[in-house]
C-alpha cells in the first residue's frame, strides 16, 4: 500500500505537469466565472465572523456523468474499481457499474457519477486542470435560483431543498442536465445528488474548536448552534452535516462532485 | 415534666415513625455498576410499537448486543397522506429495547444504503459525551459500533441527534429503551408500547397525497399533526390495543416531541400508579401524567369494565382535530356495578361501531342500485369519509349522543333545512342551542376547513342517503357555490 502510495504522488507529479501541456489547458469554455466576493456562510470558519472572502472562480455548469467519469478510468487504470485501493476508494467504489469499463445496461451514461470516493473525485478534477470546488465557493454558487444570485432568504428556494431531503436515495438519478439553471449558469446545485468539496474536512474542525471544545459540534445536540438561529441555514447545514460524516475513501450513494477552477493571475 | 405523660400519646399515635417514613433510593450510577459482563453475549430482542419485549429475566450482568438499522421511508400518516419518515428499525416510534441495570450494550447503528441522510442515536440511558452521538455519526451505507454500560435504571428516549437535530427527530427518529432494576419489574398481564409525536407538514391536516417537512411550522410550534405510533390512526380500529377485564396493564409511554409536551390521559380510566417521568418512583391514583418531549411515563392500571378506553393528549384539540387518540380495547363481562356502561359504549366504541356499520352502508348502497352509478360512487366515497371523520361524535350509525352530538340519521333537521344550510353547517360549523327531533342541543361543531368540495358532496350524500334519511345527491359544484358565498374571517383556514 505505501509503496503505491509513493507510485500514487509520482504519477499524481506528472499528471499535475501535464496539466499545462496541450489538453490539459484548465476550464473549459463552458464554465462560467462566478465573481465571489465577501459572502455571508453558514460555516464561518472564524468565530464572529460570517462574511467570508471568496476569490473570483469558474465552476463546471453541470455534475460529472458516469460517461465522462468512464473515459477517466479507461485513461487512468489506477481508479478502475477493482484495481483502486479501499484506502483511496472506499467499499461501494462504483459500485453500481458492471464491471470496471462497463457501465451495464441500467447505467446511462448521462446520469450524473455516484459512488465516487474525494480521492477520486480529486484526481479527476487535476486531470481535467481543476480541482474540486471549496465549500464557501459550492454555498456561494448554489445560494442562487433561477434569477437572483441570492435568493437564500426566499422561502420558496429553502422549501425546494427540503423537498429534496424527503426523497430516499433508492431511485434512479435523471439525467444530466436535470433541473433548472441557476443564475450563473449552473445546473442542479440543488435537488439532483450531494456533491464532494476539496475542503470537506475543514468543515467541522476548524469551525468548532472554540465554542464546543471538540470536532462534534455538527455531530450531536449542540450542531450549529452559533448559525442555527437563522432558519434559512438550516437546510444548507443539512448538507453540511452530510459531508462531515464522510471519510475521504467512502463511495455514497448518491454522492458526486463536480470541479471548479482557479482564474490564473495575469 | 407537668406534661410528662404526653410522650407516651406522641407514641401510641404512631407520630415519632412518621419521621422515618422517607422514600429509599437507589443510588443511582453510583450503585448501577454490577460489575464486567458475564456469560455469553446477548442478542437484544427489539420490538416495534405497541409490542414490548419480554422481562429480561436475569440476575446477572450481561453484554448485550444491540443492531438497529435506520431506514428512511416513505408511509401513511394519515388515511391517504403520505410523508417520508426518517426512523429507527422502519417504523415510528422506533424498536424498543429492553436492558437490565448494569448490562454493557454493544451498539451498532446501522445507515441504510437508500439513506440521503446521516444519522446518529443519543441515547438518554447512556453516561457519556452526547448519549452516543458522538460515536455514532454514520453516513449511508455505513455502520457504526460504540459501547455503554447502562448505570441507571428507568424508562429511556433515544432519538436521532445529528444536525438540524429538530428535523430529524420531526421525522420520526425516537425510540424507548427501558433499563429495568436488577429485579426486574412487578410482572403484569400486558405491557404495551406507546409514544407521541408532533408532525409539520406544508399542507393541511389531512391534505391527501405525498407532504413535505415544514420548517416554519416547527419552528413555530404549530404541529400539523400530533399523533401515538406515528400515524394517526396506528392505535384506532383493528389496531387497537386489547386486554380483558381483570388484567393489569402497563404502558410504557414516551414523547419523542420534537416540540410539544404531552398531557397523556386514558379516558374512562384512572391510572393506579404512575412512574413519572419514567423514574423509579411512583404516584397513585393519577388522571393525567405529563410526558415532557425526550421523556416517558410508565403508567399501570387494572381493568375492571369492559368498553373502548380512548387514549388522548389531553390538550384535546390534538385529540381531535390533530389525531392524538388510540384506543384500548377492554374484553369480558359488563361490571354494571362499576358502571353501567351505556355511554361509555356509545361515545367511545367508534371500531366497534365501524364493524356494526358496515353492512347498513352496505344496504343503503345495496337500495341505491337504481339510481346513477355517480350517485352510487358518492355514497361509497362518502361512508369512508364519514367514518373516518363524522362519526367520532355522530356515530358510525348517524344516531349521534342523545343530548350531546345531534343524530344525522331520520334527521328533521336535514328534512327541515335547505341543502345549502346543511353544506353551511359542514364548511362554516353551528354553534348554539338547536333542536332536533325534538331534543334541544347547545354544543359546538367546528368547522370542517379540512374537507375539499368532493368530500362534503360525497358525504352530505351518503349522509342523505342513509339511515331513513331522504336521498338527495350533493354535487360538488353546489358545495364550492356555498363555500363561495360564505364570508369568512380574516386568517381562517380555507
Amino acid at each position: 500500500m505505501v509503496s503505491w502510495l509513493k507510485s500514487s504522488r509520482a504519477t499524481l507529479a506528472i499528471i499535475v505537469m501535464a496539466g499545462v501541456a496541450p489538453g490539459f489547458a484548465g476550464a473549459p469554455d463552458e464554465a462560467p466565472t462566478l465573481p465571489g466576493g465577501a459572502f455571508k456562510t453558514v460555516v464561518p470558519f472564524e468565530e464572529g465572523k460570517d462574511a467570508v472572502l471568496i476569490p473570483p472562480f469558474r465552476m463546471d455548469p453541470t455534475v460529472v456523468t458516469n460517461g465522462e467519469f468512464l473515459g477517466f478510468v479507461k485513461a487512468h487504470p489506477d481508479w478502475q474499481r477493482s484495481r483502486a485501493p479501499r484506502l483511496f476508494a472506499g467499499e461501494g467504489y462504483l459500485g453500481h457499474w458492471k464491471d470496471d469499463l462497463e457501465l451495464g445496461k441500467d447505467v446511462l451514461a448521462d446520469q450524473p457519477v455516484t459512488r465516487v470516493s474525494w480521492f477520486a473525485a480529486t484526481e479527476y478534477c487535476d486531470v481535467r486542470g481543476g480541482r474540486l470546488p471549496r465549500w464557501h465557493e459550492w454555498e456561494f454558487a448554489a445560494a442562487a435560483d433561477e434569477e437572483r444570485f441570492d435568493a437564500r432568504s426566499d422561502p420558496a428556494w429553502r422549501q425546494r431543498i427540503l423537498a429534496w431531503y424527503a426523497v430516499p436515495s433508492n431511485r434512479a438519478l435523471p439525467e444530466v442536465p436535470a433541473g433548472i439553471v441557476n443564475a450563473w449558469g449552473l445546473y442542479d446545485l440543488q435537488g439532483l445528488v450531494w456533491e464532494w468539496v476539496e475542503d470537506y474536512n475543514a468543515l467541522l474542525v476548524s469551525s468548532d474548536n472554540r465554542e464546543q471544545g471538540g470536532a462534534d459540534k455538527l455531530q450531536f445536540c449542540g450542531a450549529g448552534a452559533i448559525t442555527m438561529e437563522q432558519k434559512e441555514n438550516y437546510a444548507v447545514l443539512m448538507r453540511v452535516a452530510m459531508l462531515s460524516s464522510l471519510e475521504a475513501n467512502f463511495a455514497t450513494r448518491d454522492l458526486g462532485f463536480r470541479c471548479a477552477y482557479d482564474i490564473p493571475q495575469e | 415534666m407537668l406534661v410528662g405523660c404526653s410522650n407516651d400519646s406522641a407514641d401510641a399515635d404512631g407520630k415519632a415513625a412518621a419521621g422515618s417514613h422517607f422514600l429509599q433510593d437507589t443510588g443511582g450510577s453510583a450503585r448501577g455498576d454490577f460489575g464486567p459482563p458475564q456469560g455469553e453475549p446477548i442478542q437484544a430482542i427489539l420490538t416495534d410499537a405497541p409490542m414490548v419485549p419480554p422481562p429480561v429475566n436475569r440476575d446477572y450482568p450481561a453484554k448485550v448486543i444491540v443492531d438497529l438499522e435506520v431506514v428512511e421511508k416513505e408511509m401513511e400518516i394519515s388515511e391517504g397522506v403520505r410523508y417520508t419518515f426518517w426512523t429507527f428499525g422502519g417504523s415510528v416510534p422506533g424498536k424498543f429495547m429492553r436492558i437490565r441495570q448494569g448490562d454493557t450494550v454493544e451498539f451498532h447503528l446501522k445507515n441504510h444504503p437508500d439513506s440521503k441522510m446521516p444519522h446518529n442515536i443519543d441515547l438518554h440511558a447512556v453516561t457519556g459525551p452526547g448519549g452516543g452521538a458522538t460515536s455514532s455519526f454514520t453516513a449511508p451505507g455505513h455502520e457504526s459500533v460504540f459501547s455503554f454500560k447502562a448505570l441507571n435504571q428507568g424508562l429511556y428516549v433515544y432519538h436521532c441527534a445529528t444536525a438540524p437535530v429538530g428535523m430529524h427527530v420531526a421525522n420520526g427518529m425516537y425510540g424507548l429503551i427501558l433499563v429495568e432494576p436488577p429485579e426486574g419489574l412487578p410482572p403484569v398481564d400486558r405491557e404495551f408500547y406507546v409514544m407521541q409525536g408532533d408532525f409539520y407538514t406544508v399542507g393541511k391536516y389531512r391534505e391527501k397525497g405525498h407532504q413535505v417537512f415544514d420548517m416554519q411550522k416547527a419552528i413555530e410550534e404549530n404541529a400539523t399533526y400530533v399523533v401515538f405510533n406515528g400515524a394517526e390512526g396506528a392505535l384506532v380500529g383493528d389496531n387497537a390495543l386489547k386486554a380483558k377485564v381483570g388484567e393489569t396493564v402497563r404502558l410504557f409511554v414516551g414523547n419523542g416531541g420534537p416540540n410539544l409536551v404531552s398531557s397523556f390521559h386514558v379516558i374512562g380510566e384512572i391510572f393506579d400508579k404512575v412512574f413519572f417521568e419514567g423514574g423509579t418512583h411512583y404516584q397513585e391514583n393519577v388522571q393525567t401524567t405529563l410526558v415532557p418531549a425526550g421523556g416517558s411515563a410508565m403508567t399501570e392500571f387494572r381493568l375492571e369494565a369492559p368498553g373502548t378506553l380512548i387514549l388522548v393528549d389531553h390538550s384535546i384539540f390534538r385529540a381531535f382535530n390533530k389525531g392524538a387518540l388510540g384506543m384500548l380495547k377492554v374484553e369480558g363481562d359488563e361490571q354494571l356495578a362499576i358502571y353501567s356502561g351505556k355511554e361509555v359504549d356509545n361515545v367511545y366504541l367508534a371500531d366497534k361501531a365501524v364493524e356494526e356499520g358496515a353492512p347498513v352502508i352496505a344496504g343503503v348502497a345495496a337500495a341505491q342500485q337504481a339510481g346513477s352509478a355517480t350517485r352510487e360512487d358518492q355514497i361509497a366515497a362518502g361512508a369512508v369519509l364519514f367514518n373516518g371523520t363524522c362519526s367520532v361524535c355522530h356515530q358510525n350509525n348517524g344516531k349521534g349522543l342523545p343530548g350531546v352530538f345531534p343524530p344525522l340519521a331520520d334527521s328533521d333537521f336535514l328534512t327541515a333545512k335547505s341543502q345549502e344550510k346543511v353544506i353551511s353547517a359542514v364548511i362554516n360549523g353551528i354553534s348554539g342551542p338547536i333542536t332536533v327531533n325534538g331534543e334541544d342541543y347547545n354544543s359546538v361543531m367546528p368547522p370542517m376547513s379540512n374537507l375539499n368540495d368532493d368530500e362534503i358532496a360525497n358525504i352530505l350524500t351518503y349522509v342523505y342517503n342513509s339511515w331513513d334519511n331522504k336521498g338527495d345527491v350533493v354535487s360538488p359544484a353546489k358545495v364550492a357555490e356555498v363555500r363561495a358565498g360564505t364570508k369568512r374571517p380574516a386568517g381562517a383556514a380555507h
